[in-house]
């Protein structure tokens, strides 16, 4: 099983402080963070991709490719990349020149992105959301296996004999992983390819999940992929920890409270009862964690968000060791009664090895 | 068996609205006996209402609110007239419905305010919202101001109101008779 972090990248003042880092201190925290996930051991670092403040990350796969450079073994991934805004004939040529550098170190997570103006400002339309998402993976998949693609399509440019470049490392595409919150339609697209489905799992109740992956496992059966078990899940997670559960609670409150997404609505603990967020010592984090199994099934990865709300960048470090602690016993416990065909994330060098394009 | 799904927003309590949405309830068991009706005073859940708009998801309890509205096999939905229009807890309750949950469902319509000036609140705020949402809201709304609880009138239009809530609840065509209300000419002449 594989556990990592991810991150939205967004630039929020320290509520404790009303410091606003910049942009610069964003980014290079951003990094520091990936650097910190390999060093206490996590295997995936992925970052989000905007395009308006106050979020930094436009353009994941320079900050990937720099990250590839400090690293050894952290697998590199998006969450999301945009699907629907962007050119899939750019995403496929970003990302096989990332995977060459980083040694195939590589997958990525589809979403579709729910900030409205966006669409417009990439000159699509945001009620086109399910059909972009849908093309222009067809397209990306295609260019991915293809050599030399001839494709034509409603929402960009037709193809003609067209090659896309770097081609992918071994004849190898990245593992794609397709993330919603809400739509069955994305879940059905995971199964249909037998891709990974990613459940953001951070700001919904479980049972939300439960049904979109559910339907996805049925439906990945369905498609001659394997058994509902062995369907490649991922899951979010957000967590914060202190050795002393009342000192995780108290120094996690002002971040929880005015956290741009949820603050200013239910009480921390509503929300902890709500959702899977979990606040408090190492052990109450491995034990929620642990339920995850039991309401969606063996799964493939675990990524906890770690680095918003305007948490300064050294009690995100600080967290990472805590992470560090407990995932060795997150691995030990997953791993009992897991059954022996249920398959582990793919990588470049399963996926290599068992001859997939 | 048949649901009935009854939501009001008065912010008091007791309050005209629960009082109007009690009556609207009342008058339409009488036309379909052993209807099921379950009552809910948003003002209980206006937290969670609040919450939800936040988070994007409903609590446990306002989800059970909600299940009970959308599956209803019809809806009473009674609010206060708040500065012209139905009020924002009222409207933050129908915010927080999914698309398409209220397509088709028979809904009557009823306000309260403080003055009659007020009793186009249904046909230029509620109906409009409704068909929005693609609810099949019968032709009588019942507006009741202040002084209606002292006056003539009111039962005749909740019961007119009622009727026709409880014709698309067993989905048979209206029943009231073309003469009904007629009274004979020798009765209109009598004491003259």
């Amino acid at each position: 099983m594989q556990f990592g972090v991810f991150t939205v990248g967004d630039v929020t003042p320290d509520p404790t402080t009303g410091r606003t880092p910049t942009e610069a201190e964003r980014i290079k925290a951003m990094v520091a963070i990936a650097l910190k996930a390999e060093e206490v051991g996590l295997d995936v670092f992925a970052t989000g991709e905007h395009h308006n403040p106050p979020f930094v990350p436009s353009s994941p796969t320079t900050m990937l490719g720099y990250i590839a450079a400090r690293t050894e073994r952290l697998i590199l991934s998006t969450a999301t990349t945009l699907i629907t805004t962007n050119d899939p004939v750019k995403i496929a040529e970003d990302y096989a020149m990332l995977q060459h550098l980083a040694d195939g170190r590589v997958d990525l997570i589809m979403g579709r992105g729910n900030t409205g103006p966006v669409y417009p400002w990439f000159g699509k339309d945001i009620r086109d959301g399910i059909d972009l998402a849908i093309e222009n993976y067809a397209l990306l998949h295609k260019l991915w296996r293809e050599d030399v693609v001839d494709w034509e399509g409603k929402h960009r440019t037709p193809l003609q004999s067209f090659t896309s470049t770097p081609r992918p490392l071994d004849d190898v595409p990245p593992f794609v992983w397709h993330g919603s919150i809400r739509s069955p339609q994305i879940a059905e697209q995971a199964a249909y390819y037998g891709d990974g489905f990613f459940a953001n799992h951070i700001f919904w109740p479980k049972e939300h999940f439960q049904r979109l992956i559910g339907f996805y496992r049925e439906r990945y059966e369905h498609y001659g992929h394997g058994a509902a078990h062995q369907a490649i899940v991922g899951l979010g997670g957000q967590v914060f920890m202190r050795r002393n559960s009342q000192d995780a609670v108290r120094e996690f409150r002002p971040y929880f409270d005015n956290a741009p997404v949820y603050g200013h609505g239910p009480s921390l603990e509503e929300f902890t009862e709500q959702t899977p967020l979990t606040v408090g010592s190492p052990q109450e984090v491995i034990d929620k964690t642990l339920t995850f199994r039991e309401h969606f099934g063996d799964y493939q990865r675990q990524l906890f968000l770690m680095d918003h709300a305007g948490l300064p960048l050294k009690t995100v470090l600080e967290q990472l060791d805590f992470l560090g602690e407990i995932v060795p016993t997150l691995r030990r416990e997953f791993a009992v009664g897991r059954p022996a065909d249920v398959p582990d994330a793919p990588t470049h060098a399963s996926l290599l090895k068992a001859g997939v394009r | 068996m048949t649901t009935l799904a009854v939501v009001q927003a008065g912010l008091g309590s007791p309050s005209s609205t629960q009082l109007l949405a009690t009556r609207l309830a009342e008058a339409t068991e009488r036309f379909v006996p052993g209807l099921q009706v379950r009552t809910t005073h948003l003002r209980d859940v206006a937290r969670d209402i609040a919450d939800n708009l936040v988070t994007g998801f409903p609590s446990a309890r306002l989800r059970e609110v909600v299940e009970s509205v959308v599956s209803a096999d019809a809806l009473i939905a009674v609010t206060p007239t708040f500065n012209a229009s139905y009020n924002g807890l009222f409207k933050s309750f129908v915010d927080v419905l999914e698309p398409e949950s209220l397509a088709g469902k028979p809904v009557l319509i009823g306000a309260t305010g403080g003055t009659e000036r007020h009793s186009l609140v249904l046909d230029h705020a509620l109906r409009p919202l409704f068909a929005y949402l693609r609810a099949i809201v019968v032709p009588t709304g019942v507006y009741a101001a202040s002084s209606d609880w002292g006056a003539e009138g009111l039962p005749g239009r909740v019961d007119r109101a009622a009727g026709e809530l409880a014709d698309l609840l067993v989905g048979r065509a209206p029943t009231q008779p073309a003469t009904a209300g007629f009274v004979p000419f020798d009765q209109l002449l009598a004491g003259r």
